[in-house]
């Protein structure tokens, strides 16, 4: 039972990242563009939070409060950056894809060159301890206080809020119907007077905000609230791009999805703790390639009835029909 | 009156040259290139204003002092770029050259430390096993791609990492390859090693002119063959292509089966390189990290519009500034800035292509403008001139 809480606790702040990063690449994708450049929107944003934590860590702010003003510092870095992306994309019309991997190719090389020449190391290396041991009054529930309000990071609840938050814009507002509709169809969208421009412009700022905020949220629960630009996001951006798709571009999908990755994950890191797959004496190697294989499978079933927004990855062209 | 034609027809010939497709493409990459310079350059006076003319000039001229490394560096990213190129003139965008590159790297060096060859050809061997797991490694999206209707894009990232781990993995749990001392390869044997070309004080080899070959063995597929054709139409029109009886799935497993082997030959040359000290050879470091020279295929394909003879010439800059940028750590800047300015390279020339025609329609507007107001008051002049004759009359 001690393992499979274990296994849940250490689940979750895996989860988080990987949920917002894939609620911000259906925002954008939703809205007709491809987004392939989160891992470099994430990395992006984890530098900048993880610089804001190491120049305030001296100070007597707490953790906690140090967590959620980074947190804005990423969410806004991370929208700024994203906007490299809308500009070539809708505005310019350009490639997509060639767009975001540039973008993904960009960040590792001044992360890099920039902890190199003012760090001296490959990153940045913050000591701030996030972590919360246990919740007062919840942890004392059984099962679910273990479960959810132990050895846990306050990334979870904000993740899950925002979740929520995401669902509600998505599905309940003119806004949301507004971004569906100029990802299926933006020659109607634009008839009924709907700026598409615009409206894409948002979809992928809304995904670099999440991008932004999941980067953060990498750091501080998977990577101890270090940033590293040779190992940046390890990937995280394209996996949430599979849960995305896993997720058949809808919230709550992409909720269940990224846990099951996130899930695997887990379980490959701590093969050693768990006495049963341990005795099975495979390389450890086979169980941290599992989440990518995994993701191999699942599109490999799930590929043929895709339900992608019909209109992504087309530069939207007024005068074209 | 000779002369008059020769000229006539020099200006008829120039205007082509400017009208056509590949011109306006090496406009367009050469803006790109211009405008990742300056924005490098900028990085580099944020970073250290002080020695940042220094640190630039360098990146600019530093490839000029060491050409033999230039080549010998452009060996394995012209490689990944003709893979990327190739793929792309299909309309696939193979991001996968890294683990492409990273799987025929390990063929050739299993090859090299593991099989018995006679001695004459086995760095030969070694290369065909490079070239043959870039291949397999290839397939798989392909495959993915033609029967599962899965995005090559992410297919390729996953497969990426998958094949880091494995050739990872692989490496460490064989003594006869791993020196756990070093945590690096050991030297190839010189036998397996791709002759030198004996310019001093560079690792300049073979491999160099292997690659310039397969390069124009590309474009004359491309050009002259049916299967270079129906690869072309399907990258321009795949439903019209499918319509004119072309097998499209075939065409996207052999073209990607080929992008992979492109890449596993450049993974063969960059391991199979004699280094400068004597007998030994280039060492790879297992460090869970991709390979980076796949990326940089991206930026060499993209500069040379995916055109193989285009791709050559662009492997060679790309390496010239790489080149340029490990001096420029000499004054105080860390290589990394190549990467950002082959980075930002990448993102213009996504819209150089349409920049580019926006600045020549910019021109052309102007000079139309100028034209036309030419014309009207010669109109007007004629209308005097009728006037006047209407008058006399």
């Amino acid at each position: 039972m001690d393992t499979f809480y274990y296994l849940i606790q250490s689940m979750l702040p895996v989860a988080i990242p990987l949920l917002l990063v894939a609620l911000g690449g259906m925002f954008s994708e939703r809205s007709g563009v491809i987004n392939i450049g989160l891992e470099g929107i994430m990395l992006f944003g984890a530098f900048f939070g993880a610089l804001y934590v190491y120049n305030v860590q001296g100070t007597n702010m707490g953790p906690q409060t140090i967590l959620l003003t980074g947190m804005i510092v990423a969410a806004v870095a991370g929208f700024v950056y994203s906007l490299l992306l809308s500009f070539a994309a809708v505005t310019m019309k350009a490639n997509q894809t060639i767009t975001g991997t540039s973008i993904n190719m960009l960040i590792p090389a001044l992360v890099l060159l920039f902890s190199k020449m003012f760090f001296n190391s490959d990153g940045i290396t913050t000591n701030v301890r996030f972590f919360i041991r246990e919740v007062p009054g919840l942890s004392d529930i059984p099962v679910l206080g273990p479960l959810f309000f132990t050895r846990t990071y306050i990334t979870v609840y904000i993740g899950l809020f925002l979740l929520v938050v995401s669902t509600i814009i998505f599905y309940k507002t003119r806004f949301g119907l507004r971004l569906r509709a100029c990802g299926e169809h933006p020659q109607a969208a634009d008839s009924v007077g709907i700026n598409v421009y615009f409206m894409r412009y948002a979809g992928v700022s809304l995904s670099g905000i999440l991008g932004g905020i999941g980067g953060f949220f990498y750091s501080i629960g998977v990577m101890d609230g270090n940033v590293n630009g040779n190992t940046g996001v390890a990937g995280f951006g394209f996996l949430a791009l599979a849960v995305m798709i896993f997720g058949q571009w809808k919230p709550l999908r992409i909720f269940f999805a990224a846990l099951f990755f996130a899930f695997l994950r887990t379980l490959a890191y701590s093969v050693a703790l768990i006495p049963f797959l341990n005795n099975l004496g495979i390389d450890q190697t086979y169980y941290k390639m599992l989440p990518y294989v995994a993701t191999m499978v699942v599109l490999a079933f799930t590929s043929s009835k895709s339900r992608a927004p019909k209109a992504e990855g087309i530069p939207y062209d007024k005068s074209q029909r | 009156m000779q002369d008059k034609k020769s000229s006539k027809s020099f200006i008829a010939s120039y205007k082509n040259i400017t009208k056509s497709k590949g011109f306006s493409a090496f406009t367009a990459a050469l803006l790109a290139i211009a405008l990742g310079l300056i924005f490098g350059f900028i990085v580099m006076l944020v970073a250290q204003p002080g020695s940042a003319i220094r640190g630039f000039e360098r990146v600019l001229m530093g490839g000029f002092r060491r050409v033999g490394d230039v080549f010998y560096f452009a060996t394995p990213i012209m490689m990944t770029g003709l893979a990327v190129g190739f793929a792309f003139k299909m309309g696939l965008f193979n991001i996968g050259a890294s683990g492409q590159y990273t799987m025929g790297m390990f063929f050739a060096l299993y090859v090299g430390f593991m099989w018995d060859v006679p001695a004459s050809i086995h760095w030969i061997v070694a290369i065909l096993a490079g070239f043959v797991g870039g291949m397999i490694w290839g397939a798989i999206p392909g495959v993915f791609k033609a029967l599962l209707n899965v995005n090559e894009v992410i297919t390729s990232i996953m497969f990426n990492y998958i094949g880091m781990f494995f050739v990872d993995m692989w490496i460490q749990g064989n003594s006869t390859m791993y020196a756990s001392t070093t945590t690096r390869t050991h030297y190839l044997p010189k036998q397996v090693q791709i002759p030198s070309l004996g310019i001093q004080g560079s690792n300049v080899n073979l491999g160099i002119i292997f690659a310039i070959l397969v390069g124009i063995a590309l474009y004359i597929v491309l050009q002259k063959t049916t299967f270079g054709y129906e690869l072309k139409a399907t990258g321009f029109n795949k439903t019209a292509a499918d319509y004119a009886g072309m097998k499209g799935k075939r065409n996207i497993i052999l073209t990607m089966v080929i992008a992979g082997g492109l890449a596993g030959l450049g993974g063969a040359f960059a391991i199979l390189a004699p280094s400068a000290i004597t007998g030994s050879s280039m060492t790879y470091e297992p460090i869970n990290i991709i390979a980076a020279n796949g990326f940089n295929g991206i930026a060499v394909a993209l500069l040379g519009n995916a055109h193989p003879i285009g791709i050559i010439f662009s492997s060679v800059f790309i390496s010239h500034i790489q080149r340029g940028g490990t001096l420029a750590s000499l004054v105080g800047f860390k290589p990394e800035i190549i990467d950002v300015v082959i980075a930002v390279i990448i993102y213009f020339s996504a819209f150089a292509m349409i920049m580019n025609a926006g600045l020549a329609r910019f021109v052309k507007n102007l000079r139309e403008k100028r034209h036309s107001k030419v014309a009207e008051s010669k109109s007007i002049a004629d209308e005097d001139a009728a006037k006047n004759t209407k008058e006399a009359k």
